[in-house]
């Protein structure tokens, strides 16, 4: 009887072989970066109900909040709508969104990170060669990153027990959940595209809709009862309504949507080769025009700008378009006024909206700067940067090249970002664009100390990471926690006048100008007198 | 006689690892020139810092005459890389990258270059992710041998090549000896470097421990005699250079260094010598005496290169 089952099976019947293994090794080469991708984000939402209630303290300054992002689209748009006016409520409506955005950027590079990028670098091959299941990879990465959402998703359960017990289990997990629904996303990527590049950008992409058609919806009515919201991931995060009433049921949505986005990414697995993708790669020229490092960085980098690009162009015309809510607003209204300054706007509503838009856009553009600043990294420790510079390309020439597209495509992706908000906005293209060039000094900061830790400090240099999510996280959230202002001032953004709307104020972004410029310098010193890294 | 490479008491370490300890090397303007050593001996270190990727700690290099480090640039126009790895851009065709890596060096020769495609069979159109390792070496040396230099740095160049292509990669060198050019070859196959080197450096533990000519080199080291005799051996033993002496009745083996080799001729024949047989020592005992010995002459093809310390004149190993 065993003997015919087993005859009648394919022979290889055990794919799921070394998951456990695979897992601890994950787990081992993530002992650093998930840890501390929890904690942070963690720390960000549990540190919230203490702000909170030092802002609005009492139970008629919680129900006037509510009443305004009844009346405020753009603000709804931008954070989400107020579900209750209990803290716990409060907590889930301002950080819902980002601690879900987080969970999920920190699945999709957990998972693209052990399953397309171990297949490129080709490290892939000898695991597999070993006594480990077709699925065991994917297995592995996915658990991975399940159990970082997992942890995150009891620690703010347990963090937020003070306020609610059963409110605190539903954020926590809807937060996990929205986490564990990009990691199916991200290993569907990772099938379908051979560059783990390319892979993380494409989850960054459903990302980024996830929270455009969240914000369009929420736009437009005030319980994320739209349809628009209730196609995104993360507006599924508000639909819980965790400590207002929570709707267990949407937790299966997570649940049901992750397992079936991880079968399919199985699925795919299984109807390809190691190292392969569905998408074929197509012949390409015998003969090259490439000729200077400098066209080498373009071409490498081509892809990268042109998809910064949309993504900011597309950003700016949909915050542009949510603009005119904010200028219809009930009135000369203190408080919604004082959330807008919060968020780094000032006083006239629309420019203030404005002016937070861009300074959002900004501070995600130090990613951008930081991206494509570490490709210098990238190409350095892959082995690549060696041939080309034991050519005729001094090293100034060859880190040039890749400069060039960091510093220049920040300006652009900005300038890009202000042509959709005014076109989205339909007003005049003057003072949006200034609002834009103005945080390019501050974006420049961030790539500066990029530059510099690939020169000085080659092995650290991932660290400006670190920066640019740091800065991130101060642009995001600083305010609305009331972090003291010397922490505030240690994101070069808090510097910048908030523009459109407050005048120009030439001291601090020449000042930022120069510090970019001298921390550049200082980091191609660096790289020019110390020896290539392998 | 000009030198193309001139290097004396290199230095350079990482962190606590003395990765070259005081390195010599000295290549002449025309030759092909071996450089050989075990895995970890500094081969590749050497190598990068006369491309002036890595700075040494001290000594002195010179490539075509000038610093390596301060006028990188310059000296790279002259000069054709080939890793042992070779990189590629996933979305750069192997074409696009061989006429890059032409351009960013002294030119390309177009004719040369669609020649060497063709004689190497490379595919220019895929993409680099798509080629084998040995694909993606070829690409490396069609750029190198079409480029226009005086100096080609080869690191373990042949590494993933199949045998014919590998046949293809000798003529090539061989080609470039013959335009004068000067070659480089760092390279663990003993045949190529047999084939192709003039002079041949052994470096071990980032020191120089030979160099010359592979026929002064064979000078060094032994031969084996086997030999049936006619009376008793006599005196044998006391003879100069005679090691691992083997009597037994009128059977003799013995190991003797190979310029002490008359004497023990005169000796054996003294004796009346039924029959002989003398192997002249192979290019592999050439390399695992040096690989493996700590500069006391001895060989042993079984010890690893982890074996220290004096090992008295045991040279079983290299009888074949």
């Amino acid at each position: 009887m065993t003997a015919v089952t087993a005859a009648l099976r394919p022979r290889s019947d055990r794919p799921w072989a070394g998951t456990g293994t695979l897992l601890r090794f994950a787990l081992r080469r993530d002992r650093v970066m998930l840890p501390v991708w929890v904690a942070v984000t963690a720390l960000m939402v549990l540190s919230m109900p203490g702000a909170l209630a030092g802002l609005y303290g009492t139970p008629a300054a919680r129900a006037d909040l509510m009443h305004q992002m009844a009346a405020n689209t753009s603000l709804r748009a931008v954070v989400g709508p107020v579900l209750g006016d209990s803290l716990g409520a409060l907590t889930a409506w301002r950080v819902g969104v980002y601690a879900a955005a987080l969970a999920a950027v920190m699945s999709l590079l957990v998972v693209v990170r052990h399953t397309r990028d171990e297949e490129e670098s080709g490290r892939q091959e000898l695991l597999s060669a070993g006594a480990v299941g077709r699925r065991a990879p994917l297995a592995a990465a996915l658990l991975t990153a399940a159990a970082g959402d997992a942890v995150l998703a009891l620690l703010i359960a347990a963090g937020l027990t003070g306020q609610g017990t059963a409110g605190a289990l539903a954020f926590g997990l809807a937060v996990g959940g929205a986490g564990l629904v990009f990691a199916g996303v991200a290993a569907i990527a990772a099938q379908l595209t051979e560059s783990a590049r390319l892979a993380r950008g494409l989850t960054a992409a459903v990302l980024g809709a996830a929270f455009v058609l969240r914000a369009a919806g929420d736009s437009a009515t005030t319980d994320g009862s739209s349809v628009l919201t209730r196609l995104s991931p993360l507006g599924w995060v508000e639909n819980v309504r965790a400590y207002a009433g929570e709707r267990w049921w949407v937790l299966l949505l997570f649940a049901t949507t992750a397992a079936a986005l991880a079968a399919a990414a199985h699925a795919l697995a299984a109807r390809r080769d190691v190292g392969m993708s569905f998408l074929p790669t197509r012949p390409g020229p015998a003969e090259g025009r490439l000729a200077t490092a400098g066209a080498l960085a373009r071409r490498l980098q081509r892809g990268g700008v042109l998809g910064w690009s949309a993504g900011f162009f597309v950003a700016g015309v949909v915050y542009g378009g949510l603009t005119d809510g904010a200028a219809k607003l009930v009135g000369d209204n203190a408080r919604a006024r004082e959330i807008f300054q919060r968020m780094g706007g000032q006083a006239g509503l629309a420019n203030a909206f404005l002016a937070a838009m861009v300074g959002m856009l900004g501070v995600i553009a130090a990613l951008y700067v930081t991206a494509s600043v570490l490709r210098l990294h990238g190409e350095e420790t892959a082995g690549r940067a060696e041939p080309v510079l034991a050519a005729s390309v001094g090293r100034l020439r060859w880190a040039a090249g890749h400069l060039v597209i960091a510093f220049g495509g920040t300006v652009l992706i900005m300038l890009l970002a202000g042509l959709g908000l005014a076109l989205g906005h339909g007003t005049g293209l003057g003072p949006i664009l200034g609002a834009c060039l103005v945080q390019v000094p501050a974006v420049w900061v961030v790539g500066g100390l990029a530059v510099l830790l690939h020169g000085m400090l080659p092995r650290a240099a991932a660290a400006a990471w670190g920066v640019a999510v740091a800065v991130l996280l101060i642009g995001w959230v600083g305010p609305a926690l009331d972090l003291p202002r010397t922490v505030l001032d240690l994101s070069p953004f808090g510097h910048l006048p908030k523009m459109p709307g407050a005048a120009m104020d030439w001291p601090p972004v020449l000042a930022l100008t120069a510090l970019a410029a001298c921390l550049n310098a200082a980091g191609l010193t660096a790289l020019h007198h110390r020896d290539i890294t392998t | 006689m000009t030198k193309a490479i001139t290097v004396s008491g290199l230095h350079k370490s990482f962190g606590r690892t003395h990765a070259l300890d005081g390195l010599d090397l000295d290549v002449a303007a025309g030759e092909v020139h071996g450089f050989l050593g075990p895995n970890g001996s500094g081969k590749s270190t050497t190598i990068r810092v006369l491309l002036g990727l890595l700075r040494a700690d001290a000594g002195a290099a010179q490539v075509l005459g000038r610093d390596p480090w301060r006028d990188a640039v310059e000296v790279h126009r002259r000069i054709a890389y080939v890793p042992g790895d070779v990189t590629l851009w996933r979305n750069l065709t192997g074409g696009e990258v061989v006429d890059l890596y032409g351009r960013l060096r002294g030119g390309l020769d177009r004719r040369r270059r669609a020649e060497l495609v063709e004689r190497f069979e490379l595919d220019p159109t895929k993409k680099g992710r798509t080629y084998s390792k040995g694909n993606r070496q070829k690409v490396a040396l069609v750029a190198a041998f079409a480029s226009d230099v005086d100096l080609l740095v080869l690191d373990e160049p042949t590494s993933g090549l199949d045998p014919l292509m590998e046949e293809v990669f000798r003529r090539c060198v061989e080609e470039e000896r013959q335009r004068g050019r000067t070659v480089l070859l760092s390279s663990h196959i003993l045949g190529e470097v047999e084939e192709l080197c003039d002079r041949v450096s052994i470096i071990r533990r980032g020191r120089t421990v030979e160099s010359g000519s592979l026929a002064d080199l064979r000078h060094l080291t032994r031969t084996s005699v086997h030999a049936e005799l006619a009376g008793p051996p006599d005196g044998l033993s006391g003879l100069p250079g005679v090691h691992d002496l083997d009597v037994r009745g009128r059977r003799v083996r013995l190991q003797v260094d190979t310029d002490k080799l008359d004497a023990v001729l005169r000796s054996l024949t003294a004796s009346g010598v039924r029959s002989l047989t003398s192997t002249p020592p192979t290019l592999e005992e050439l390399f695992l005496r040096h690989y493996t010995g700590d500069g006391d002459g001895s060989a042993d093809a079984g010890d690893g290169a982890g074996a220290a310390g004096p090992r008295g004149g045991t040279a079983s190993g290299v009888t074949r």
